[in-house]
């Protein structure tokens, strides 16, 4: 009797630890599988239409072929570097702030909570934001103002990641620092801060990648422009830009340069995202975790 | 060369919680001295008032006085000063994560802005040399991270950062209570050659311990200074009855 029991109990033990185990695969497979779907269906569609051209020549006038969206690249490139010079150390000082100086004052709270909120309100309204802040009394759209409604977007993802990043940095390598004679913002800056940056990178890239693929708040602030512009005192196209007014036009022409400027956007992101791990981790040590 | 350290009616609280009554003590220059106790009694947070670490808790406080050499240090200093004059090496080994070795040891003084490369190699070495490390990683100095190292390197490794400041005064609160017996008795023998330089202030649960390195002991219990006298006194003769409790393995 008592055998049977204990032969039951461990063969129950054994099936439940493969089917937890098989759940755990399932759910990997499901964060996988769209990501490759999406991936390879851009493939098909867009692969075709990426050449040269694209990266070098404008957009043409509707109705003719060719063409490309150069302007579009270096306009995302433009307002992306304007929405992470706000985004980034606003946002990393925000996180050190929370986490280093303002532990469990009333204003450490009350900018959390805003922190959270802002990460939820609709893209859209930022757009909007940007546009009264900066567009009405400009009276003109501008690269700037697009920079600006994605900058703030960055600022509650970075400065939420930072905080938590800093949060998990032991307080026996903060003693550490102040042991040696360390003044309070030299150890926070250089020792803790340091600590923590593999962390603090991941979520700049983590905002940054969220921002990139972007369209409403631009629609009220970058606008977009058929030409080639760096300047970002005037309208800028953006890669999300163009693939929205391409996707919903009424020419094939456009349809296919929509599927490849889409392809291309993830394309890029995912370099930028590469890129910066792979200069930040050069200088890690054998042996640092 | 180390400075006595003189402790006059020291009073230490964690919110409401009176953890230091009334210590009153001398700690000889040039020696190391040993405290112990049971867990709880005191001690640590003792050592973490000879350098102003126990305010660096928000909810801490202190009053009395501590002279170190001549410097009165919750009067006249702040507490930056303070703590390069006095070193101090953690219970549990902790190196900087994403430094190299030779960036650890040279940490304190390079973030203070000290500058000058060639003095800084030789500071790095001779720190290493005094902590017994310097032959296991003087190959690896740039490439390693401190992480990379064992415990017991590690720990040398801290005190050798520690040391690398020039202190006068070292503390330690149970440097070796984290460590295997090989690597707590290689820390031991450093102790015993860094006295001639340094006072050295050690915490520590181990009572061998104690008696091994220290000239001086003091045995605290309950927030209070029970007895302080030689180490061979404390150990063998003690006046007070609670000591002997104590030191015979009666409670703590």
């Amino acid at each position: 009797m008592a055998t049977n029991a204990t032969s039951f109990r461990s063969k129950y033990r054994a099936t439940m630890d493969h089917v937890v185990t098989g759940l755990a695969v399932l759910a990997t497979a499901l964060v996988v599988v769209p990501l490759i779907a999406i991936f390879v269906y851009l493939l098909l569609k867009g692969a075709s239409s990426v050449n040269l051209d694209f990266f070098l020549k404008n957009p043409v006038p509707e109705g003719e072929s060719g063409g490309g969206m150069a302007n579009a690249i270096v306009g995302s490139g433009v307002l992306l570097g304007i929405a992470s010079l706000i985004g980034i150390p606003i946002g990393i000082g925000a996180g050190i702030y929370l986490a280093e100086f303002g532990r469990g004052t009333r204003l450490a709270n009350a900018v959390r909570f805003t922190a959270d909120v802002l990460n939820g309100v609709p893209s859209i309204v930022m757009g909007l934001a940007a546009y009264s802040l900066i567009v009405i009394p400009q009276r003109h759209f501008s690269a700037l103002s697009g920079g600006v409604a994605l900058g703030i977007m960055m600022i509650p993802t970075v400065a939420r990641t930072s905080e938590e990043m800093l949060l998990m940095v032991p307080n026996m390598i903060r003693e550490a620092a102040l042991g040696l004679g360390l003044s309070n913002w030299r150890a926070v800056l250089s020792i803790t801060v340091r600590t923590a940056s593999p962390g603090i990178i991941t979520g700049c890239m983590l905002a940054f990648a969220r921002v990139a693929g972007e369209t409403a708040p631009l629609i009220f602030t970058a606008l977009g422009n058929a030409f080639f512009s760096t300047n970002p005192n005037q309208p800028i196209e953006a890669l999300p830009l163009q693939i929205w007014v391409y996707a919903t036009g009424p020419y094939e022409d456009q349809h296919r340069l929509a599927w490849a400027g889409a392809l291309v956007l993830i394309v890029l992101i995912v370099l930028a995202v590469s890129l910066v791990r792979y200069v930040t981790s050069r200088g890690v040590l054998k042996g640092a975790s | 060369m180390g400075v006595g350290i003189e402790v006059t009616n020291l009073n230490a609280w964690y919110g409401t919680n009176h953890t230091l009554q009334d210590i009153t003590l001398n700690i000889p220059a040039n020696h190391a001295t040993a405290l112990i106790g049971p867990s709880g009694c005191g001690k640590s947070t003792f050592v973490r008032c000879l350098n102003r670490m126990h305010e660096t808790n928000p909810i801490a406080r202190v009053t009395g006085t501590v002279r170190i050499g001549d410097m009165d240090i919750y009067n006249d200093a702040q507490p930056v000063e303070i703590r390069r004059r006095v070193g101090m090496v953690f219970q549990r080994p902790n190196p900087f994560p994403t430094m190299s070795i030779y960036d650890n040891v040279a940490s304190g003084l390079k973030l203070n802005g000290y500058k000058n490369k060639r003095s800084l190699d030789e500071i790095v070495e001779r720190s290493l040399k005094n902590s017994a490390l310097w032959d296991e990683v003087k190959d690896d100095l740039k490439s390693k991270s401190g992480a990379s190292l064992s415990g017991g390197q590690q720990q040398r490794l801290c005190i050798a950062r520690a040391l690398a400041v020039d202190p006068e005064v070292l503390l330690m609160d149970e440097p070796a209570s984290a460590l295997d017996p090989v690597s707590t008795s290689k820390i031991e023998d450093l102790i015993f050659q860094l006295k001639s330089q340094y006072t050295i202030v050690i915490v520590t649960h181990n009572m061998q311990q104690a008696a091994r390195v220290a000239e001086k002991t003091g045995f605290f219990l309950n927030g209070r200074m029970v007895e302080f006298d030689s180490t061979h006194k404390i150990f063998t003769n003690p006046s007070d009855k609670r000591t002997e409790d104590y030191i015979t393995g009666r409670f703590g």
